[in-house]
């Protein structure tokens, strides 16, 4: 016990740096060059999939190298282009739409008195921290052909047939405004609580009109938070699985979704 | 006075809160409704959360994913301590931009990537170790504490950073030991930060599909799992009263949390106000 503590008390900083290093490299950094390995690789029947690239067999070092699945990559372009400009188009516009509600909505909360500001700062974190798979599922219960909104206009007699909203492009945009509108909030509300009113008063002194006012002085020193709030949507939002599986048709098939049910196609036992 | 708001902002601004709202709110009223039907409103009843009680299969998933949540988030937070430390601590050390890009990466890495290659990862690792045979509980653990160290070190470096350390020295100068000064004065000064590591790791376990989805065997599926599976045959009023008792769940405590932090911040100024101490 004394010569582990002794011990501990020499190496202590190491063990710091080294556990979670370690970790990180036979959990994450291992499995990528696993990855890239196997794409160099044939594939094979059994499990798993494909050859090994390098060992040792009977005859000393035997390498499977070769560029057959960059190749097929390209044969098959079609079948990845499609998918990747759909995902490419739908968390930029993802990105857009949560960019017009989360700017206001940062805004208000911004210049609210400290009680309202931090009642609307608790309606953003709620979402948050709630599972956004079961605000998904809350979505379609809204947006079916049967769902709450279709049941509601047939109703009051607005319409007659129920409108197509699920499996849209209109569908996948809400399930990201759902899913990432705090993310982009939070980001705008930090540089715009910092804005002081002196500035915007000096604008104002000095000629500007209301637009002028926000051109010139609000939206320059605001765009440090459109840039963070922009990324941290938009690179999820690339590779969202969820939401396209749920809200999404043939024709919202973004990277996220057919990567995963190439695999699972493949290697995963179906259930 | 600050400046105000203009009313298309304003409006657009409700509108936005309205969308993050109104899905949740309408699933939750009907979620008491008696009918099968999503469409039809047949009067209150709690009939979906009894049958909720009685699904063998959505209480072994939500059992198995607490389990993984909390030893998840254990883990990641003990990490995520770590890599703070080394970060805010230990000024140039070797492997440090090694460690950085290696804590860093895993927070942009879409989640299919990172689940892919676990999942290839422990196949070649069952082939070469016999372990883990098959996939389960573990591997979910082991994905899940693999990102969620990544969250947990942000957090805690950022409460690190403003840490006092004039406080440390003078324990050190009193003859306390490294591990002493960390477990009984860095470790409850950052105890917030530690805290909102854990459950911001908990959380992010417990929501996880994808990366679940990847490294779970059979008879292993998590919560997220099942619910997916049966949200793609449809809305059912069970899921409705499963996810009103979850939400409303994270509702309490995050609205139990924020009051306590208002009350602690308002009482701060106060006090500040009237030139005591904070």
């Amino acid at each position: 016990m004394a010569a582990a503590r002794q011990w501990i008390a020499r190496h202590g900083r190491r063990l710091v740096v080294a556990l979670p290093l370690l970790w990180l490299l036979v959990f994450f950094l291992l499995p990528l060059v696993e990855v890239a390995q196997t794409s160099f690789t044939v594939a094979r029947r059994g499990i798993p999939p494909f050859a090994p690239l390098w060992g040792f067999g009977e005859d000393g070092f035997f390498t499977n190298f070769n560029l057959e699945n960059y190749g097929l990559l390209l044969d098959y372009w079609q079948d990845y282009i499609g998918p990747a400009g759909n995902s490419l188009r739908l968390a930029f516009f993802s990105t857009l739409i949560c960019l017009l509600f989360a700017y206001p909505m940062a805004w208000w909360i911004a210049r609210s008195n400290p009680r309202r500001r931090a009642i609307l700062l608790v309606l953003v974190m709620l979402p948050f921290w709630t599972s956004s798979l079961l605000r998904i599922y809350a979505l379609i219960g809204l947006l079916n052909p049967n769902g709450f909104i279709n049941s509601m206009l047939m109703f009051l007699g607005v319409i007659d047939t129920p409108i197509r909203m699920m499996q849209t492009d209109f569908s996948i945009y809400m399930g990201m405004l759902l899913t990432y509108l705090p993310l982009m909030i939070l980001p705008l509300y930090a540089v715009m609580i910092r804005l002081e009113d002196d500035l915007l008063d000096a604008a104002a002194d000095l000629g500007a009109s209301r637009a002028g006012v926000f051109l010139t002085v609000v939206l320059p020193l605001t765009l440090p938070g459109i840039i963070a709030g922009s990324l941290l949507v938009f690179i999820p939002a690339v590779g969202e699985f969820v939401i396209p599986a749920l809200l999404g048709g043939p024709e919202q098939i973004m990277v996220g979704k057919h990567g995963r049910q190439g695999v699972v196609d493949r290697i995963l036992p179906q259930p | 006075m600050r400046r105000g708001i203009s009313w298309p902002a304003l409006w657009l601004a409700i509108i936005g809160f309205g969308i993050l709202y109104v899905p949740v709110v309408v699933m939750v009223v009907y979620s008491f409704n008696a009918s099968r039907l999503v469409s039809v409103w047949a009067g209150f009843s709690t009939r979906w959360y009894g049958e909720l009680m009685q699904n063998d299969q959505v209480l072994s998933a939500l059992a198995k994913s607490l389990w993984v949540a909390v030893n998840a988030a254990t883990l990641s937070t003990v990490f995520g301590v770590l890599i703070a430390l080394a970060f805010v601590r230990y000024g140039n050390f070797r492997f440090r931009l090694l460690l950085s890009a290696l804590a860093s990466t895993p927070l942009v890495m879409p989640e299919v990537v990172t689940g892919l290659s676990l999942l290839l990862l422990f196949i070649a690792m069952e082939g070469f170790l016999g372990w883990p045979a098959g996939r389960g509980i573990d591997t979910i653990i082991i994905a899940h504490t693999t990102f969620g160290m990544c969250f947990a070190a942000v957090v805690v470096q950022s409460r690190l950073r403003d840490f006092d350390m004039s406080i440390e020295e003078a324990a050190s100068d009193l003859g306390a030991t490294q591990p002493y000064i960390f477990f009984s004065i860095t470790l409850p000064i950052i105890a917030p930060a530690v805290v909102a590591a854990w459950l911001l790791a908990f959380t992010l376990s417990f929501d996880d599909l994808v990366i679940a989805s990847f490294v779970s065997g059979p008879g292993s599926s998590t919560l997220p799992i099942v619910v997916f599976s049966k949200v793609r045959l449809g809305v059912t009023p069970e899921i409705n009263a499963l996810a009103t008792i979850m939400i409303a769940l994270v509702a309490a405590s995050v609205i139990a949390a924020s009051v306590i932090i208002y009350r602690n911040a308002t009482g701060r100024a106060v006090a500040e106000e009237k030139g005591g101490q904070p």
